[in-house]
């Protein structure tokens, strides 16, 4: 796993609610934007860009307009607001950038200096500042939802998993969906293990929101997993989310607040390593809290750094961590075939790519093949799936050409958003490929 | 800006709203290329299709009064690219981007202007076929872009440059109307040589629609090899002596000390960042024998003119090691400063040792920060300013040595551009290398062939 530190990026001070105040606030990126020489090299690597072929799509075109608004070449932030969200922060450009500009970084600074000046917005006002940050009332509605989805979902061939939903066509389009919690939650009873095994160390577990609300499966498998493995273990009960969603529309004030709520739930009770089975999560503890750290002091401070330091995805956890051994199974071409796709926020993000293969190729019921482009993003880039459903359906069918090019009869992968978007990708498409998470596998196997 | 509404409306109804922008945001993002110049936006962005709707959209632009300029990828370093004063519109070629033939038993490529170069490369590589040429930008960079700027590379020594590719090609003049010149055979007399006016010509005679390029067989033996030295005219003398010596290595390159450090601090590979200079050299064939009596030719040579030490790695992540130096050279450098200034004037490679000196001198001279390193075998060096471009004081000393190193190469009897090309930043420079009559004969050839003046009319000769 990469280093958590990382750069620090600057405080931001944000001017008064003019384009003056906004263009000053850019300007403090400054010293990251000059580094661009515009080479092109981002259009090989951006998924955005090679579905629309559009310079403002890629990394280069957004890094001018930001300059140009900076600068008062633009002064329409609305305008330039819009095309900087047409991007899925899968970090790909920034791999592949030869003068080692912080793209990312760029973005969602830039992102945060445009949301303050435009506002949120109602919808995601009422979602990032009043239900994420209380996770009884995101529970209640979760359970509402989970009570009426029944009528609302229809079988949709492909994966039985997988339903459309028509009635809610004006909301979701053609989406494929899975149904809420299909799979039972973990048993009370296995919620914690208060001691460890001698000399193994103890975790606090961050479900994601995703598992949490939507693959509940996921969360159980992870538990028996670390129990398995002779961890212990508890889920701070006061955890949000972690705040990812926000930062990446814009919401610093919002992303704040919940890290901070997260800090606070961490202190819960004495623990070793943070652990998740969301690299989405994964990085945005590792890498994205501590790029934040100069708004913390004290003891959040502390604990901000100890957990960046100490966040680990599950399967890097199993690896590194408890190095378990996961010896290679023996490859029997009859066998089902499994085939893995890296998440952005896992890959790129973390630098965490054979761990997962590591454990996949270990499972004595499945042959794993490698998939042509496997690092290549899946498209769904969390809101930008909600706000551009077609491109980045686009982008998923591409991913999708590339993982059934090796017949596999499961798809792995570590990241529950990405599983969203390929259970969607092969429903729509007629596949009869199951979606699962590497650790559900792996429990599967024990 | 008076671009009129009705001529927007028609090329939204020929090439379809999403094909057509006008937004100022989306017009912006077209105002710069790979060069450091002034951005200027377009009044319109066209981006057809299809060929055919290509060339229709190009009539009616030009009927229309606009000022033309065709844009692959948009990666040129000279601002070839860069859109014209005035009511001007961009044409893109990102969605003609489909390889339409690999010809195995006749050894040809026919593609659309818009297919990225490392494509076709990997696509004739498929069938062991080879498509040589491969300009820095190469995984970005289109094939359209390649010929109007003659896009060169690393292989050049022994396979030559983009030009020595394009057997064929067909292109829309300012009606519209299309033009075939070139064939699929080897040998072609029919006509001028319009391939040859089209090479190079940065937009400025027509648009192309479609490419007929050479493949060869792809070697199946390479060697590679590093040779160090402890002065940078060892090196350079080394490099006459590989050429006089009879022997054609697929690639030659050259690294300066500062590339050299630049790199091991960036990546941390084990150059030898004592050493003054050091060479990378490839050689290529079908046969163990001749691939390794070129590689001990080579070595002597070498040794003969003061290399410290010549290296030959026997494993392929050596090898590899090897070009991803190469590769990380620019990267390297571009992460001392914020901005780099990539020059790219060319000198007969006998002249190589005293343009290496007139550099050096150049960089004292204006107290600036240069890396070289490039083609040495092709006389083709990229000597690399480390700048701030907000810096306007250090900004102006960067500009006076272009113009120094511009007279160096003049002076060399060299040319001011191997492969980035003229575009809008050496054109005022065209006539010292040439003469006023060449600059009349250039515009009146223009003239004929773009009555109007609209086709990326800053551009090449003015």
């Amino acid at each position: 796993m990469s280093a958590p530190s990382g750069e620090k990026l600057p405080l931001l001070k944000d001017g008064p609610l003019a384009l003056e105040g906004l263009a000053r606030g850019l300007r403090t990126l400054d010293d990251m934007l000059v580094r661009c020489m515009r080479c092109g090299f981002c259009q090989a690597a951006c998924p955005v860009y090679l579905a629309t072929m559009r310079e403002a799509d890629v990394a280069r075109g957004k890094l001018a307009l930001v300059e140009n608004l900076a600068f008062g070449l633009s002064r329409d932030p609305d305008a330039v607001n819009d095309r900087l969200h047409r991007c899925l922060l899968c970090g790909s450009c920034e791999k592949n950038c030869p003068s080692g500009v912080r793209i990312t970084d760029v973005f969602i600074l830039a992102r945060s200096l445009t949301a303050s000046y435009l506002g949120l917005g109602p919808l995601k006002r009422l979602v990032f500042r009043q239900i994420l940050p209380r996770p009884r009332l995101f529970e209640t509605l979760a359970r509402v939802a989970r009570f009426f989805q029944r009528p609302f979902l229809r079988p949709a061939g492909g994966d039985p998993r997988t339903f459309s939903v028509p009635l809610l066509r004006p909301v979701l389009g053609e989406r494929r969906v899975p149904r809420l919690a299909a799979d039972p939650p973990p048993g009370e009873e296995s919620l914690r293990i208060p001691r460890a095994a001698r000399g193994l160390p103890r975790a606090a577990f961050f479900p994601g929101c995703v598992p949490d609300k939507i693959f509940p499966g996921i969360v159980r498998a992870s538990l028996k997993v670390l129990a398995r493995h002779g961890a212990g273990f508890f889920i701070p009960r006061e955890r949000v989310c972690c705040g990812l969603p926000l930062l990446s529309a814009g919401d610093r004030e919002g992303f704040l607040r919940l890290v901070k709520r997260n800090l606070r739930a961490f202190r819960e009770e004495k623990f070793d390593y943070l652990v998740t089975p969301c690299a989405s999560c994964a990085s945005a503890v590792r890498v994205y809290w501590p790029r934040f750290s100069a708004y913390f002091a004290g003891e959040d401070l502390k604990s901000l750094l100890f957990l960046a330091e100490n966040a680990y995805d599950a399967t890097s956890f199993l690896t590194r961590v408890l190095k378990a051994d996961f010896p290679p199974s023996p490859k029997d071409p009859a066998l089902p075939r499994v085939v893995y796709h890296d998440p952005c926020h896992l890959r790129k993000s973390l630098g965490v790519f054979e761990e997962p293969r590591i454990i996949l190729k270990s499972l004595p019921g499945h042959l794993y093949r490698e998939a042509p482009g496997a690092e290549r993003c899946c498209g769904n880039g969390g809101s930008f799936n909600l706000a551009h459903y077609d491109l980045s359906f686009q982008i998923a069918r591409r991913k999708r050409a590339d993982l059934i090019s090796v017949s596999p009869r499961v798809a792995a992968t570590t990241c529950p958003a990405c599983m969203l978007q390929l259970m969607d990708v092969f429903s729509r498409e007629g596949d009869a490929v199951e979606v699962r998470h590497v650790i559900e596998l792996y429990a599967d196997s024990m | 800006m008076t671009l009129s509404p009705s001529l927007v409306r028609d090329f939204q109804k020929l090439l379809g709203r999403e094909n057509v922008f006008t937004e100022r945001e989306d017009l912006l993002s077209y105002a710069f290329d790979g060069a450091v110049l002034p951005p200027r936006a377009p009044s319109i962005v066209l981006m057809p299709p299809s060929v055919e709707l290509l060339g229709e959209a190009l009539r009616r632009a030009y009927e229309g009064g606009l000022a033309l300029t065709a844009r692959g990828a948009g990666t040129n370093l000279s601002g070839a690219t860069i859109p014209e004063p005035g009511d001007s519109a961009v044409i893109l070629t990102g969605k003609l981007n489909r390889i339409l033939e690999i010809n195995q038993n006749d050894l040809y490529a026919v593609c659309e202007p818009g297919v990225v170069t490392a494509d076709l490369f990997r696509k004739a590589a498929e069938t062991g076929l080879f498509y040589p040429p491969d300009p820095g930008s190469m995984e970005v960079s289109t094939l359209g872009g390649n010929v109007a700027l003659n896009a060169g590379g690393l292989r050049g020594l022994k396979y030559g440059v983009t030009k020595d590719y394009l057997m064929g090609l067909e292109f829309f003049d300012w009606r519209g109307r299309l033009i075939k010149s070139g064939s699929r055979t080897v040998k072609c007399v029919s006509g001028y040589n319009l391939p040859g006016l089209m090479t190079a010509s940065e937009g400025t005679l027509g648009v192309f629609s479609r490419l007929i390029l050479k493949l060869l067989p792809a070697p199946s033996r390479t060697l590679s090899m590093t040779a160090v030295y402890n002065n940078v005219a060892e090196a350079a003398e080394s490099v006459a002596g590989i050429i006089a010596g009879r022997v054609l290595p697929a690639t030659l390159e050259f690294m300066d000390q500062k590339c050299l450090k630049a790199v091991e601090a960036a990546s941390k590979i084990g150059l030898p960042t004592e050493a003054a200079a050091m060479l990378l050299i490839e050689v290529d064939g079908f046969y163990d024998e001749q691939v390794r009596g070129d590689a001990e030719k080579i070595r002597l040579i070498c040794r003969k003119n003061g290399a410290l030490a010549v290296d030959l790695p026997e494993s392929q992540t050596e090898r590899d090691r090897i070009w991803e130096a190469r590769r990380g050279t620019l990267p390297a450098l571009a992460r001392l400063r914020p901005s780099v200034v990539l020059e790219d004037a060319t000198v007969p490679r006998s002249r190589v040792p005293e343009m290496l000196e007139a550099v050096g001198r150049l960089a004292l001279k204006h107290r600036l920060e240069v890396g070289t390193f490039g083609h040495a075998g092709d006389g083709n060096l990229h000597p690399t300013i480390l700048c701030d471009r907000r810096d306007p004081k250090e900004f102006k000393r960067v500009e006076e040595m272009v113009d120094g190193i511009f007279e160096a190469a003049l002076k060399l009897d060299g040319t001011l551009s191997g492969e980035h090309g003229i575009g809008v930043a050496k054109a005022k420079w065209m006539e010292k290398e040439t003469n006023r009559a060449t600059i009349e004969f250039s515009l009146a050839l223009r003239g004929a062939l773009d009555p109007s003046g609209l086709f990326n009319f800053g551009k090449k000769v003015v």
